[in-house]
C-alpha cells in the first residue's frame, strides 16, 4: 500500500458542495445548500442539528439512497453521482452498511440469517473470524438462532448493528439507531459503535438528534437550514447541548 | 363513517379492481345468458309468426310412436288424400291445401359432401306455388318428377344454381335432381330461422319423405272471411275425431318457438355453470383481499374502535365497501354480459344458417340477477374478514402489536369437519341413493368438499410450501421468496385454493372421462368382432344412414365373409316406448356381438317375431312364445311373437325386429355396417373397395375397427376439450387471485423490500424473489388441485363402475403438465407485483409505515 493511496484512503465519505432542492416552484424546499464535509476512516463521526436542518437528508444522500440536486459525493474512490440503480445497489452491497432507527430486521430469518444477509446477497462467504469478533461484540452468540420477533428491541438493533458490519463496509451510516430504544439498551448499542471504531477501525457515520448519543462520538458536525455550521471534536454531551442552544447564533452569523 | 369507508375504497382503486374482476366474469355469464336467451327467444318469435303467416288452421296426425326430444325424431303420421277433403267439405274452410313436410331431404354439395344442419331441420315437401310467403328467386317450381327448387341457404350451402344436378339424401338413397328453382321467403329472407327446404314435386315428395304414394302429413287451411281461427280450428277437429291434431297457426307459432327456446335451456346452462364457477373461485379471490385490507388497516381500525366506533360499525364500514364493489362490478359485468350475450347471438345465428336476429334487448332478468348476483357474492365473501376486523381491539392503534399468527387448530378442526361432510354428501350422490336429487347432491358434494379442503390448505401448506420452496433455495433471493411465501400460511392457503378448485375440476374430469373413454375402447376391442365398419358421424338428431344395396354389394366382394347392416328406430313394444333394431343379418350377431341365446333361438327370425336380451325380458316378464304389440314409426300395429332370448352386454341389447320391418322405421336404411373378412384377408384390400361402394352415400364412410372405435370415442376427447376450455376460466381468476395476493403482499413488505434493496439486493433479485412466491403459491395450488381432481375423480369412476366404466385411468402427464403450467402461471402473475417490488423507491420504502 503506497503512502499516496493510504492519504486518498484517509477520506471515507465526502460530499462536496451538495445541494438538495425538493419540490419546484412555491412549494420547493431547498434540504441541503452547499454542504461539504468529510469523514474520515476509522472515526465515529455524528451529525446534528434541529429538525429539519437536513440532517438525514444529508446521510441518505452520502449513502447514495437518494440522488443529490447538485455537488458530488463519494465513498472511498467511488464517486456516487452519476451512479444508476445497478451501480447504486453493487455500492451498498460492498462499500456501505446501514442502522436505521426501526431496526429493519427480515421477520423470516433468525438472527444469524439476518446478519449475514448482505454477503449472501452478494455471493460472498463470511470471514469466520471475523463473523465470531462481530458476533461477540455485540454480545448475542445464545441469541443467533432466534426470530426478530422473539428479540427486545435492544437485541434487534444490535443484530442489524452485527449485519451492517459483518461485511466490513467502507461506511456505516447509522440514522438514529437509539431513536427506538431505552437509555439503557441505547448506551449499549452506542458503546458498542463506539468499541467497533476503536478496536476494529470500523467508519461510522451517525444521524442524531440527542447530545447524549452524539456524545459517544468523536466528532460531532452540526447542521442547520442545510448547512453546516459548526463541529466538535472530543464531545461530551453538555458540550454538545451547549452547541445545539447556540445554533441559531450561529447559523445567523455564518449567514 | 359511510364517508371514511368510501375514502379508503378509493383510495385502494387497483386491488378492488382486480377482486372484482371475478365478479365482473361471473355476472357477466349470468346476464349474458339471459340477453342470449331473450334475443334468441324474440327472433324465433318473429320467424315463426312469418312461417306461419299464411296459415290460419293446420291440420296434422297423431304420431304413431310419441318420441322426446332426446330420443329422436317424431315423425307424424300420414294420411290419405280424403282427409284433405274432408277438411274442405267443413263449413268455413276457404281453402284447405296438402302439404308434404318431413324433417331429412339432404342436399348434397357439388363438393359431394352432404350439406349438414345443426339444428334447423332439413325439410322436404311439396311445391304448392309460390304465395305471399315463399318467393320465388330464380327459376320456377318444379313440374316434373326429376326437378327441384330449394331455398337460398341451400343453394348457398350447397353451392348450386339452376341447372345443375343435385343429390338429394331422403327415406330413400341418393337420387339426382335438376335444380329448376331456388327461393327465398317474405322480407327478402334466405331461410326461415335456418330450415333447409327442398321442394319435389307432389308424388315424389310423397314417396321420398313420407315412404307412401298418395298421402300427406299435414293440411294447410285458410279460413273464409270472417270465420275465426279458434272456431274453424274446433270445428275441423270435431269433423276428424281425435286420431287428428288440429292447430291454428298462431299456436304452432307459438309451439314451435317455445320447443326452440326450451333448446336454448342448454346454452344457458353452460353460462350460468360458467358463471358459477367463476362466482365460486371468485369468493376466494374477495375473501382474500379483504382479509389483507383489515389486516394492513388494523391500526386505522383500532383507532376507530378507540375513538368510540362501536363493533357493528366496524363491521358494517367493511361491508359497505364489499356493497359498493359488488355493485360496480355488477354493473361492468352486466355491461359485458350484454355484450357477450350479443355476440353469442351474433354467432348462434350465424351457425344456425342465418338466423334474423332481433335487436339485442336487456331484459329485466339480466338485470335484476346481475346486481343480486354481484351483490351477494361480494358480501357473503367479505363477511368473514368484516367479523375478524370487528374483533381488533382498541389497545392494537396503540401497539406496534404484529399480530401473531393464530393457532390453525380450529380451523382444522372445522375443514376436517366441512371436508367430510362433503365427503359425505358425494358418497350419497354416487351411491345412488339420492333419487332424483342425484345432480343436485353430488354437485353440493364437491363444492362442500372444495371449501373442506380449503379450509384445510393452511395447515397442508406449512410442509408442502417448504418442501416445494427447497427447489429454489439455491439463491439467497429464491430462499427470501420461499419463506414469504410460507409466512402467512392462510392467505397462502387460500390464493392456493382459488387455483384448487379450477385445476381440480379440470383434473376430475380428466379422470371421469379418460376413464369412460378407455373402459369402452376396451368393451369395443373385446366386443366388436368385425374388421371394418361403415359408420358416419352425427351432425343432427337424425343418425346417418346408407343405401342398404351397399350391404349386398359389399358382400359379393371377395374376402368379406359376413355382412351385417344395422337399423334403428323407437317403437311401441307392448305399450312401453323403447329402442327397436334390424339387422340385415341376424345370425351375424352371434359372430359380431359375441351374443349368445339364453332360450330360443336367435339365429334367425321371421315376420312378426322378436328377439331380447335376456335382462329386458326379465323386466319384462316375457319369454320365448310370449306376444307383444309392436307399432313402428309408420303402418299399422301388428302382433310379434318373441322366438329367442339373448345374454345381454353392454353394447347390444334391446329388441331386434326383422330387416323387413325397418322399412317402416323413421329412418328406413342403416346407420351402421359390420363387415367381417375372411381369415387372411388383408383390411386394406378391401377397404377401398368399400369405399367404392359408399360413393353414393357421402353421410358414412368405412373405416377399419380401430379407427372406428377411436371415432366413437372421440367424442370425449372434444368433451373433455370443451370442458378445460370451461374451467380455464376459473384458473384465469385464480391467476387473478395469486396477482392481487402478490401485490398486497408487495404492499405490506414495502419496508423490508426497502432494506434489502439499501443492504444490496438488486432489482433482477428483487423481482427473482417476488416470483419465486407465486410460483411455489401456484404450484402448490396445481399440486392440491391434481390430488383433489385425481379423488373425486376416481370417486365418481368407481361409482360408474357398474355403467360400465371399469378402467380408471389417472392423468399423470396431464398431472405433469398442469403443475409445469401453473408455474408458468405464477411466473406470469408475478410479473406485475415484481416490477413494482423492483422499482420501490428505497429510501421511501424504508421510511414506509
Amino acid at each position: 500500500m503506497t503512502a499516496t493511496v493510504a492519504r486518498d484512503n484517509q477520506v471515507a465519505a465526502r460530499a462536496n458542495d451538495v445541494w438538495k432542492v425538493y419540490g419546484s416552484g412555491e412549494a420547493q424546499v431547498m434540504a441541503l445548500r452547499g454542504v461539504s464535509v468529510e469523514f474520515e476512516r476509522s472515526r465515529f463521526t455524528a451529525i446534528m442539528g434541529p429538525s429539519g436542518s437536513g440532517k438525514s437528508t444529508l446521510m441518505h444522500c452520502l449513502a447514495g439512497l437518494d440522488s443529490v440536486t447538485r455537488g458530488q459525493i463519494s465513498i472511498g474512490d467511488t464517486t456516487v453521482t452519476g451512479l444508476g440503480d445497478a451501480g447504486l445497489t453493487r455500492l451498498r452491497r460492498d462499500k456501505v452498511g446501514f442502522i436505521f432507527q426501526q431496526f429493519n430486521l427480515l421477520p423470516t430469518l433468525s438472527a444469524r440469517e439476518n446478519i449475514l444477509l448482505p454477503l449472501a446477497i452478494a455471493g460472498r462467504k463470511p470471514d469466520p473470524a471475523w463473523f465470531d469478533t462481530v458476533i461477540d461484540t455485540v454480545g448475542l452468540r445464545d441469541r443467533l438462532g432466534h426470530r426478530p420477533a422473539q428479540l427486545s428491541g435492544g437485541q434487534q438493533q444490535r443484530v442489524a448493528c452485527a449485519r451492517a458490519l459483518v461485511a466490513r463496509p467502507e461506511v456505516i451510516f447509522a440514522d438514529e439507531p437509539t431513536g427506538n430504544l431505552d437509555s439503557r439498551a441505547g448506551a449499549e448499542v452506542l458503546n458498542f459503535l463506539r468499541n467497533s471504531v476503536k478496536e476494529h477501525d470500523q467508519t461510522i457515520v451517525m444521524v442524531t438528534h440527542d447530545p447524549a448519543a452524539a456524545s459517544y462520538a468523536d466528532r460531532v458536525v452540526f447542521l442547520a437550514d442545510g448547512q453546516v455550521v459548526t463541529e466538535l471534536t472530543g464531545p461530551t454531551p453538555e458540550t454538545v447541548l451547549d452547541t445545539m442552544k447556540r445554533l441559531d447564533v450561529l447559523a445567523e452569523a455564518d449567514v | 363513517m359511510l364517508r371514511a369507508t368510501l375514502k379508503s375504497l378509493l383510495a385502494r382503486k387497483l386491488r378492488l379492481v382486480l377482486s372484482g374482476l371475478a365478479v365482473v366474469l361471473g355476472v357477466m355469464f349470468v346476464s349474458g345468458a339471459f340477453v342470449l336467451t331473450d334475443t334468441l327467444g324474440r327472433s324465433f318469435d318473429a320467424v315463426f309468426s312469418t312461417a306461419y303467416s299464411e296459415v290460419d288452421v293446420a291440420v296434422s296426425a297423431k304420431p304413431k310412436v310419441a318420441v322426446s326430444e332426446f330420443e329422436g325424431e317424431q315423425v307424424a303420421a300420414n294420411f290419405p288424400a280424403s282427409t284433405v277433403d274432408k277438411i274442405r267439405s267443413v263449413p268455413g274452410v276457404a281453402t284447405a291445401t296438402g302439404v308434404i313436410s318431413a324433417d331429412g331431404a339432404r342436399v348434397i354439395g357439388t363438393n359431394g359432401k352432404v350439406v349438414t344442419s345443426f339444428g334447423p331441420p332439413q325439410l322436404g315437401g311439396n311445391w304448392t306455388g309460390d304465395d305471399e310467403l315463399v318467393e320465388l328467386r330464380s327459376g320456377r317450381g318444379p313440374t316434373r318428377d326429376d326437378e327441384i327448387a330449394v331455398n337460398a341457404t341451400v343453394a348457398e350451402a350447397a353451392k348450386i344454381k339452376v341447372g345443375d344436378r343435385v343429390g338429394v339424401l331422403t327415406l330413400a338413397p341418393k337420387r339426382e335432381f335438376t335444380l329448376v328453382g331456388v327461393f327465398g321467403y317474405s322480407g327478402g329472407r334466405d331461410s326461415l330461422g335456418g330450415v333447409q327446404e327442398v321442394m319435389f314435386t307432389e308424388p315424389v315428395a310423397q314417396q321420398l319423405m313420407l315412404g307412401e304414394k298418395g298421402v300427406y302429413n299435414s293440411v294447410v287451411v285458410r279460413s273464409a272471411d270472417g270465420v275465426a281461427a279458434t272456431a274453424l280450428r274446433d270445428d275441423i277437429a270435431r269433423a276428424l275425431g281425435d286420431q287428428y291434431v288440429v292447430k291454428t297457426g298462431e299456436q304452432l307459432s307459438d309451439e314451435a318457438s317455445a320447443g326452440l327456446k326450451e333448446g336454448l335451456a342448454f346454452f344457458n346452462n353452460i353460462l350460468l355453470g360458467f358463471a358459477g364457477v367463476a362466482l365460486f373461485v371468485g369468493i376466494f379471490l374477495i375473501l382474500n383481499t379483504f382479509s389483507i385490507i383489515v389486516a394492513q388497516r388494523t391500526r386505522e381500525l383500532a383507532l376507530m374502535r378507540a375513538v368510540g366506533g362501536s363493533r357493528r360499525q366496524i363491521i358494517g364500514a367493511v361491508l359497505v365497501e364489499a356493497v359498493v364493489i359488488g355493485l360496480i362490478a355488477a354493473l361492468l359485468g352486466l355491461g359485458a354480459g350484454v355484450g357477450v350475450g350479443a355476440l353469442l347471438a351474433y354467432v348462434f345465428g350465424q351457425f344456425g344458417g342465418g338466423l334474423e336476429l332481433a335487436p339485442i334487448g336487456v331484459p329485466v332478468a339480466a338485470v335484476v340477477s346481475a346486481f343480486v348476483v354481484g351483490v351477494l357474492v361480494t358480501v357473503v365473501a367479505a363477511t368473514l374478514p368484516a367479523l375478524r376486523a370487528s374483533r381488533i381491539p382498541p389497545i392494537a392503534a396503540m401497539q406496534d402489536v404484529a399480530t401473531p399468527d393464530r393457532p390453525l387448530t380450529r380451523l382444522t378442526v372445522a375443514g376436517a369437519a366441512v371436508a367430510a361432510v362433503g365427503g359425505a354428501l358425494l358418497a350419497l350422490g354416487l351411491s345412488g341413493n339420492a333419487g332424483d336429487n342425484t345432480l343436485w347432491t353430488i354437485l353440493g358434494g364437491v363444492l362442500v368438499s372444495f371449501v373442506g379442503v380449503a379450509l384445510l390448505t393452511p395447515l397442508i401448506s406449512k410442509p408442502v410450501v417448504a418442501l416445494l420452496g427447497r427447489i429454489f433455495s439455491w439463491s439467497v433471493p429464491g430462499k427470501l421468496g420461499r419463506l414469504n411465501s410460507g409466512r402467512n400460511p392462510r392467505r397462502t392457503a387460500i390464493t392456493a385454493a382459488a387455483l384448487m378448485v379450477g385445476i381440480a375440476l379440470v383434473t376430475g374430469v380428466t379422470v371421469i372421462l379418460n376413464s369412460a373413454k378407455s373402459s369402452l375402447t376396451a368393451l369395443a376391442e373385446e366386443t366388436i368382432q368385425a374388421e371394418l365398419v361403415i359408420s358416419g358421424a352425427q351432425t343432427g338428431p337424425r343418425l346417418p344412414s346408407f343405401d342398404p344395396a351397399v350391404l349386398d354389394r359389399a358382400a359379393a366382394l371377395p374376402g368379406v365373409r359376413v355382412v351385417a347392416g344395422l337399423y334403428g328406430d323407437m317403437a311401441m313394444v307392448g305399450g312401453e316406448r323403447t329402442y327397436v333394431t334390424a339387422t340385415s343379418d341376424v345370425s351375424a350377431l352371434r359372430g359380431i356381438y359375441k351374443a349368445t341365446p339364453t332360450s330360443g333361438s336367435i339365429d334367425r327370425i321371421g315376420p312378426r317375431q322378436l328377439l331380447v336380451d335376456a335382462k329386458t325380458a326379465r323386466e319384462r316378464g316375457v319369454a320365448v312364445g310370449s306376444t307383444l304389440l309392436v307399432q313402428l314409426t309408420r303402418g299399422e300395429q301388428q302382433t310379434y311373437t318373441v322366438t329367442g332370448i339373448y345374454a345381454e352386454s353392454d353394447l347390444f341389447g334391446g329388441f331386434v325386429v326383422p330387416v323387413e320391418a325397418a322399412r317402416d322405421f323413421a329412418v328406413p336404411q342403416p346407420n351402421l355396417g359390420y363387415l367381417q373378412l375372411d381369415p387372411g384377408t388383408p383390411v386394406d384390400r378391401v377397404l377401398p373397395q368399400v369405399e367404392a361402394l359408399l360413393a353414393d352415400s357421402p353421410e358414412v364412410s368405412v373405416a377399419d375397427r380401430a379407427s372406428f372405435i377411436e371415432q366413437q370415442t372421440g367424442q370425449f376427447d372434444q368433451l373433455l376439450l370443451m370442458i378445460q376450455v370451461l374451467l380455464a376460466l376459473a384458473i384465469l381468476i385464480a391467476v387473478l387471485g395469486i396477482v392481487n395476493t402478490l401485490a398486497l403482499s408487495v404492499l405490506e413488505r414495502t419496508r423490508e423490500l426497502g432494506l434489502l434493496r439499501a443492504i444490496g439486493l438488486g432489482r433482477g433479485a428483487t423481482m427473482w424473489m417476488v416470483t419465486v412466491e407465486a410460483v411455489v403459491i401456484s404450484v402448490f395450488g396445481a399440486l392440491l388441485g391434481v390430488a383433489v381432481g385425481t379423488g373425486l375423480g376416481a370417486a365418481v369412476v368407481r361409482a360408474l363402475r357398474d355403467q360400465g366404466i371399469t378402467n380408471l385411468v389417472l392423468p399423470w402427464s396431464q398431472a405433469a403438465v398442469f403443475l409445469v403450467l401453473a408455474a408458468l402461471v405464477g411466473g406470469i402473475a408475478a410479473v406485475l407485483p415484481a416490477i413494482r417490488a423492483a422499482r420501490l423507491n428505497v429510501l421511501g420504502a424504508i421510511a414506509h409505515e
